[in-house]
């Protein structure tokens, strides 16, 4: 159990680093368009050429093919060779929004270009499309988890502790978002928010508006747990010697919310990432030319270019892999709440 | 019968609040469907301004909430201004679809999970056991969004069934039972990834609480009994252990109608999901309205349908209700 919990909190903080080194590892500015580049399939790496093997590996340029029956895929140009390099001076970034940085982890000399993943139909380099785009849809999805968690357990906090009408009232519109179909829910309060922002904006309407709906949840649960610690013997001798309502709160609840607000983060960051790129899928969400994994998406709504080009999928996986890895620490925290709680 | 008025109640308070709640959002909302109107010089703001008090979006909120919920009550959800008819035929002509493939998911999700947890509780540890409890986590963490397109880029690449739309362009010249197949074949993609994502959760809770009644001491003393293990499942567990699921019915429907509104945009069904999202895009207000009206009315009533089977099979809510006087 233990080493379970230690390799996936590792995967994820090895990739929430690489997502925020995104302008490090990703060799592109990811808005830079190459026409003559689009659609490109991943570039292939090489180690062996006519002169034998190498060490290094190398690709070679590719060129779309403008006749014959072989029209529009790309083909190779053996002529000339690209090392790639490590530690390569490439486009300035700004890394995590402060440090301004041209190195880049790999890169190929110029004029030759490395597409790992392929490009898009503008020709953008699909691999620093996907971290950048990363990068935007999983802090949107932490933030939004943030602002659930905040409101959501202060609103239980208030009802477990104050109980009454002021709970009863509290949990009546709790019931309230708790039946509603979240994704019609959230597409009618998109629907009055406007549509055309700046990016910043967008970010934070998103957050803020996956994040308000789902307070629900969190609060019904932070409301049962305040209940039943509220009348634990030592809560009611601490308020028997004249503690305040905020010092039993803080010294003595809120500890016991913890756990529970712990586990909700781990299970609700993957969720609203989903959320966030379900409405940039939409075109509801973060807008072009800024990239993020649900607009990268949208492009497949185009069933040919969903057969043809495969390699835009790309976002789908890194969204499964950071599910996949969110939800089975999820897991464990949830079974060690329960085993604790019993 | 006063536990399912309670419920009743209850649900026209819920609309209530929903309804309410849209139109709260539509006074702190900035942007109108006009807006692009005003930018267009040949129209002048007299016009515009003639046209918003048509339309009656001049008056202050609680007017106009009144007067649509008296509307509402018969059925008038207001018009749409972007495809210039009454919202309620135009809603319902998409809701019948989106009925038609949440309904079919609801039916095939059960037949599939009610087996598969008790046969997955009953040999509890063996191999199934184990390899429902992984596909189903591995589904649930999986978004939803990923398996449609994943699905979709399979059938669109090997051409399996039709995608998009409902039925095939020459369906007009078919005879009725050919109509048919060809409308199934059409909804076997939405509903294969409606039914995955749905089962998956579903198994899990008929599993744990199929394992919850076999461990009960009644169970136990009928097993020592001689009871045969069929029997068993069938005739004492599975009664006592639909509660809880037939209780999630009602919860499962949120997920099922969000579920089914992602399905069927990204599947292309003609449901209520494209059309609202693309009364959003457009801002027409009353159709985001009454779609989002329309799917608490599904949720509402697939919630009470719950609540009327779960009286007839537990006598225990049938006791509460007289307790209740």
């Amino acid at each position: 159990m233990r080493t379970k919990v230690a390799v996936l909190i590792v995967l994820l903080a090895g990739l929430h680093l690489v997502l925020l080194l995104a302008g490090f590892f990703a060799p592109y500015d990811p808005i830079v368009q190459n026409r003559e580049q689009s659609y490109a399939p991943p570039t292939r790496l090489h180690f062996r050429d006519g002169s034998g093997w190498h060490l290094r590996p190398f690709a070679y340029a590719s060129t779309v093919v403008l006749e014959g029956d072989q029209e529009g895929s790309y083909q190779e140009d053996h002529s000339r060779e690209y090392t790639v390099r490590f530690f390569v001076t490439g486009p300035r970034v700004e890394l995590l929004g402060i440090y301004q940085s041209s190195v880049h982890l790999f890169g190929v000399d110029g004029p030759g270009r490395i597409f790992l993943l392929g490009t898009d139909a503008y020709g953008r380099d699909e691999w620093s499309r996907l971290l950048c785009g990363g990068q935007i849809s999983v802090a949107a999805g932490i933030a939004a988890t943030l602002i659930t968690l905040l409101f959501g357990s202060a609103v239980g906090i208030v009802a477990g502790y104050y109980g009454g009408w002021i709970d009863e009232a509290l949990m009546g519109a709790n019931e309230l978002f708790l039946s509603l179909p979240w994704l019609y829910f959230l597409l009618g309060v998109r629907a009055f928010l406007p549509l055309h922002l700046s990016t910043l904006r967008t970010f934070f309407l998103l957050t803020g508006v996956i994040g308000l709906i789902g307070w629900a949840r969190p609060a019904r649960l932070v409301r049962g747990v305040v209940l039943s610690s509220r009348n634990r013997n030592y809560v009611l001798a601490a308020r028997g010697f004249g503690a305040s309502d905020f010092y039993l709160l803080r010294r003595h609840i809120l500890p016991e919310v913890f756990g529970l607000l712990l586990t909700q983060a781990v299970l609700l960051v993957p969720r609203y990432i989903a959320a966030e790129v379900t409405l940039s899928f939409f075109g509801l969400g973060v807008n072009e030319p800024v990239a993020s994994w649900g607009n990268m998406l949208s492009t497949l709504q185009q069933y040919s270019v969903l057969v043809s080009y495969g390699w835009l999928l790309a976002p789908a996986c890194a969204l499964v892999v950071t599910s996949v890895l969110y939800s089975a620490l999820a897991e464990v925290f949830h079974s060690r709440l329960k085993s604790h709680s019993t | 019968m006063s536990y399912i008025l309670r419920k009743l109640v209850r649900a026209i308070v819920l609309l209530a609040g929903v309804s309410a709640l849209c139109f709260l959002f539509t006074e702190m909302a900035p942007g109108s469907f006009f807006d692009e109107m005003r930018l267009n010089p040949q129209i002048s703001p007299e016009t515009i301004a003639g046209l918003r008090a048509s339309y009656g979006l001049d008056q202050p909120l609680a007017l106009r909430y009144g007067r649509w919920v008296k509307s509402a009550l018969r059925a008038d959800l207001g018009y749409s201004i972007a495809y210039n008819m009454p919202v309620t035929p135009l809603l319902w002509s998409r809701a019948k679809n989106t009925l038609l493939l949440t309904t079919s998911a609801l039916v095939l999700t059960w037949l599939v999970s009610v087996p598969l947890g008790v046969w997955a509780a009953n040999r509890r540890g063996g191999v199934l056991d184990k390899a429902v409890t992984l596909a189903s986590s591995f589904v649930i963490s999986v978004p939803e969004l990923v398996i449609a397109i994943g699905l979709l880029a399979l059938v669109v690449r090997w051409r399996i069934l039709p995608v998009g739309g409902m039925m095939s362009a020459d369906s007009e010249t078919l005879s009725m039972p050919a109509k048919l197949q060809d409308v199934a074949r059409h909804m076997a993609l939405p509903l294969v990834v409606l039914v995955l994502c749905e089962t998956a959760i579903i198994v899990r809770h008929v599993r744990a609480s199929v394992l919850e009644v076999l461990g009960a001491p009644y169970i136990q003393s009928a097993r020592g009994l001689g009871v045969s293990q069929g029997r068993l499942l069938f005739r004492h567990v599975l009664p006592i252990a639909a509660n809880p699921a037939i209780s999630l019915l009602g919860f499962s429907l949120a997920g099922l109608l969000s579920g089914s509104l992602l399905v069927e945009v990204v599947c292309g069904w003609p449901g209520l999901g494209p059309l609202i999202l693309e009364a959003t895009l457009s801002r027409d207000l009353y159709l985001v309205i009454g779609g989002i009206m329309f799917s608490a009315l599904f949720m509402v009533g697939g919630n009470l349908i719950a609540d009327v089977v779960l009286v007839a099979v537990d006598p225990r809510i049938r006791k509460e209700g007289v307790d209740a006087h």
